[in-house]
């Protein structure tokens, strides 16, 4: 052992940093043993992200210090972190969209060695812990899942000590977690710490040795996960924990609002998904869950939902019996579509722009422009009454989208959308990176929508989630979708194997479409 | 040795809005040295160049009529650049303007009408949009990049002008100098004040002013317009429709510097010449991130530029300096403009070449 016992790998105390207007991180004291699996809990805005950047040197810490293996070290920059042996794993990926796999991961290495020179390395480390990828794909054709595959590889590529985890699993299946759980156990039996955020309660139990909590900057307290029980770790994280653990009653759905009947589109780039013979309905009414691993075609169905893709054939998509293949996405929505693509900033929102401003963005037609001119008045009460109903924790409507963690994000652009009153939302990974309560939040309003009479169709990774609210459930698997089954009908194991694509093929459209 | 910059963490909003200001300074600063090395006394010349051309209501005037086709084509540009449009031909659609106009008005000398005067200006509008058109058609139809169409659409704006200029549109009883006929009174704009050359395309330009002030600010077309510069996912994912925004952008920059190319000519000019503009669309696009493509901003920068137009000017009238000197002041304001931009929003860091390593490294997990 390079160290003695007693020697904590890491060591803070006393971090403090002040942002204008909110204090992220105030008198934050935490202690990492060699070998130690951590997880660090609390609500979005908590500061988590902030402590784990200080850690990776991203930014600095306004007064308190940081010891390494026992030695102040001043953090300046990721590569003195890197240098130490600190890898992380952002929630919003740093990886250079226009390059491929392995010249991302040269990057990160450093000179001297060249793509093609570590590609063999990549698919040994990517194999052996269960993360295929191939090196010569560039990266703007992954999708999400994959590319969070290739930020842990490129953190393991190197000789780590501290792995930084902000939200790992959100994008893998139960079974690719469970994968990646043994890769951590591995890394921690070989004396490498980690540092895991997540805010799925059941994994941190699996997974973690201890946890520090976080509320509203502060250690809120500490605990052995396997001793509590998700009820007590959500307390500590949100104080109150009414409600977040709850049953919601399954609904039968009325009449079919949107139909797809024989879909077939043909990805125009080589490493995508392709859609073959999709069929699908959602009534009026109910909650459909697609499950399914990420680039196994959610991407391009949700393209060619929200209209951003056209439809090959018109008629192959209707919104109440009338073809909307071919409409654009403010078409469809004039026909009842809200729609939240699953990546937040730069899609959902302009990061740039204003609270009030991404309210206009998808809601113009909802009286918010009157001859022309933007009603701003209206815009900003719009935006008021989503950071309101949705408890959006930001100064005010002005702030940029960019400003904004990824769960008060998420908890805006749902609130946008559902206040829209859509016949027919349809929703990428609703709680994506959202905190217990937030979660809790968004899962109650989309409840309250179906039963307000809403179609609503919800594209997630999270098992767990699917299975709460969603009414019927299916897979994508290679681009084919399984047949939808009611949620009290199937199982996580049956949904995992139409995941791998164990399902009869349902290419004989549904004969009774209303036209 | 390695210059690298940083992202600052937080970015001052006072700065950004001070950059311009000192821009100004530097640039000063700079011209005040630039004097002393060629062996002028620097105040005497920063007067003579800033401050004299001004001391008088005639000087205010000329500042005003040296202003108003430079604010009319950044008006028109900094439309462009929200959308991230880079339209660098006002001075091609300036030109054309100018030209449009002028093949017009030179067969409508005898009419005696008002209307005369408005054909003229439409005529010229329509020219400058449809010389941007074409870029906007280049780029929707062929994905053809608009800086390289439009700056070579420049050329050939300004090779045509050229070609009627010495051809069809010269004055037959103009002892063959390459110049049109005088334009008929019909078709002149009128003066706004007698004994000065400021001419009614004053009021145009405020129109202008207005109008893309409320296009930008106030109306959802300007917000779409905004959304597709800024980031054109979100933009698709609403479903605004980008070639239909980059045809709007282009025909309102192109229209813009059309009116500016024609009021010259029915201005100040009254007849088309071939020195129409001294790069008047070039220095736009100085003028238009000057003022921060926000159109109150581009009143104070195209002022300015127009100040060092008449300085220059002034100062090569006066002491005998080279008019080089407008285009050197014009270069290190944007130069300076744009690197206090640079440093307001990163930090520079200098690195040895052995710790290039960690510099590599530290730029791809920063980003």
């Amino acid at each position: 052992m390079p160290n003695p016992a007693n020697t904590p790998r890491l060591q803070l105390r006393g971090i403090t940093k002040r942002y204008p207007g909110c204090l992220a991180n105030d008198q934050v004291d935490l202690s990492l043993q060699p070998g130690e699996i951590r997880a660090l809990l609390g609500e979005n805005g908590a500061g988590k992200s902030t402590l784990m950047k200080i850690i990776y040197g991203v930014t600095q810490a306004d007064s308190g210090s940081v010891l390494w293996q026992g030695q102040p070290v001043h953090l300046r920059n990721p590569g003195q972190a890197r240098q130490l042996g600190i890898g992380m794993v952002f929630q919003h990926f740093s990886l250079f969209e226009t390059l491929t796999v392995a010249q991302n991961i040269a990057l990160a290495m450093g000179p001297g060695q060249t793509p093609s020179q570590l590609e063999p390395r990549i698919r040994e480390v990517s194999a052996r812990y269960g993360m295929p990828l191939e090196p010569d794909r560039l990266v703007h054709s992954l999708s999400i899942g994959e590319r969070q595959r290739v930020e842990i590889v490129r953190c393991l590529m190197q000789d780590i000590r501290l792995l930084i985890l902000d939200e790992p699993t959100s994008v893998l299946t139960p079974q690719e977690a469970d994968d990646l759980f043994v890769t951590l156990r591995r890394l921690a039996s070989e004396g490498c710490s980690i540092l895991f955020i997540s805010h799925k309660l059941g994994e941190v139990r699996a997974l973690c040795h201890s946890a520090t909590v976080l509320r509203g900057g502060r250690v809120s307290g500490h605990c052995v996960p396997a001793d509590c029980t998700d009820l007590e770790l959500a307390r500590l994280m949100v104080g109150d924990a009414e409600g977040l653990v709850a049953h919601y009653p399954k609904a039968q759905g009325g009449a079919p609002f949107l139909q797809v009947a024989g879909l077939d589109w043909t990805n125009p780039d080589p490493f995508g998904c392709s859609l073959r013979q999709l069929v699908l309905q959602v009534n009026s009414g109910e909650i459909v869950g697609i499950a399914g691993v990420a680039g196994n075609g959610q991407d391009e169905l949700l393209a060619l939902l929200s209209g951003e893709q056209r439809a090959p054939a018109p008629a192959s998509i209707r919104f109440a019996g009338q073809p909307v293949g071919h409409l654009r996405p403010d078409q469809r929505r004039a026909q009842g579509l809200a729609f939240v693509p699953a990546e937040r900033l730069g899609h959902g929102a302009v990061p740039e722009m204003s609270l009030a401003d991404n309210a206009l963005l998808t809601a113009f037609q909802q009286g918010l422009v009157a001859k022309g001119m933007v009603r701003t008045r209206k815009v900003l009460a719009l935006a008021d009454e989503i950071i309101r109903r949705f408890a959006v924790k930001t100064p005010d409507a002005q702030a940029p989208a960019r400003s904004l963690s990824g769960g008060n994000l998420q908890k805006f652009i749902l609130g946008r959308e559902i206040l829209q009153q859509p016949k027919l939302l349809v929703a990428a990974h609703p709680t994506w990176g959202v905190d217990v309560g937030a979660a809790a939040t968004i899962h109650r309003a989309l409840i309250a929508l179906r039963d307000a009479g809403a179609a609503i169709l919800v594209i997630s990774e999270d098992l767990d989630e699917l299975f709460q609210i969603s009414d019927r459930l299916g897979a994508l698997s290679g681009g084919r979708l399984s047949p939808l089954q009611a949620t009290a009908a199937t199982t996580q194991v049956e949904l995992g194997g139409w995941m791998a694509g164990r399902f009869a093929d349902t290419s004989t459209p549904t004969p009774a479409l209303a036209g | 040795m390695l210059l690298s910059l940083e992202p600052r963490g937080q970015q001052s909003r006072l700065m950004l809005w001070c950059s311009p200001l000192l821009a100004a300074l530097l640039t000063l600063a700079c011209g005040s040295l630039l004097f002393i090395a060629l062996g002028h006394k620097p105040l005497p010349t920063l007067h003579t160049l800033l401050i004299e051309p001004v001391s008088d209501l005639y000087g205010v005037g000329e500042l005003l009529v040296k202003a108003l086709p430079i604010l009319m084509c950044a008006l028109g540009l900094a439309v462009a650049y929200q959308a991230r449009i880079w339209n660098i031909g006002a001075e091609g659609q300036l030109l054309i303007g100018a030209l449009g106009g002028s093949a017009l008005a030179v067969n409508i000398i005898g009419m005696d009408s008002r209307w005369a005067l408005v054909m003229v200006l439409v005529a010229g509008t329509l020219a400058g949009a449809a010389w941007a058109g074409l870029t906007a058609w280049l780029r929707t139809q062929f994905n053809a990049n608009e800086i390289l169409t439009s700056i070579m659409l420049n050329y050939i704006a300004l090779n045509l002008l050229l070609y009627f200029v010495h051809g069809p549109l010269r004055d037959p009883a103009g002892f063959n100098f390459p110049q049109s006929a005088m334009f008929g009174d019909a078709s002149r704009l009128p003066l706004v004040f007698e004994g000065g050359r400021l001419h009614a395309g004053l009021y145009f330009a405020l129109l202008a002013l207005v109008a893309v002030w409320v296009l930008l600010q106030k109306s959802f077309v300007g917000f779409q317009i905004k959304v597709l510069g800024l980031d054109q996912r979100a933009a698709g994912f609403v479903g605004f429709r980008e070639k239909r925004l980059v045809w709007l952008a282009l025909l309102i920059s192109g229209a813009l510097a059309g009116l500016a190319g024609v009021c010259e000519v029915t201005g100040p000019i009254g007849q088309l010449v071939p020195q129409v503009s001294p790069g008047y669309g070039y220095a736009a696009i100085t003028v238009a991130f000057l003022g921060r493509l926000n159109p109150i901003g581009i009143v104070f920068s195209s002022l300015l530029m127009a100040l060092l137009y008449l300085g220059g000017e002034n100062a090569q009238m006066a002491m005998n300096l080279p008019q080089a000197i407008t285009q050197l002041f014009q270069g290190m304001m944007l130069f300076f403009l744009l690197a206090c931009d640079v440093l307001i929003l990163y930090r520079p860091r200098l690195k040895l070449r052995w710790a290039r390593r960690t510099a590599a490294v530290a730029t791809a997990g920063a980003l």
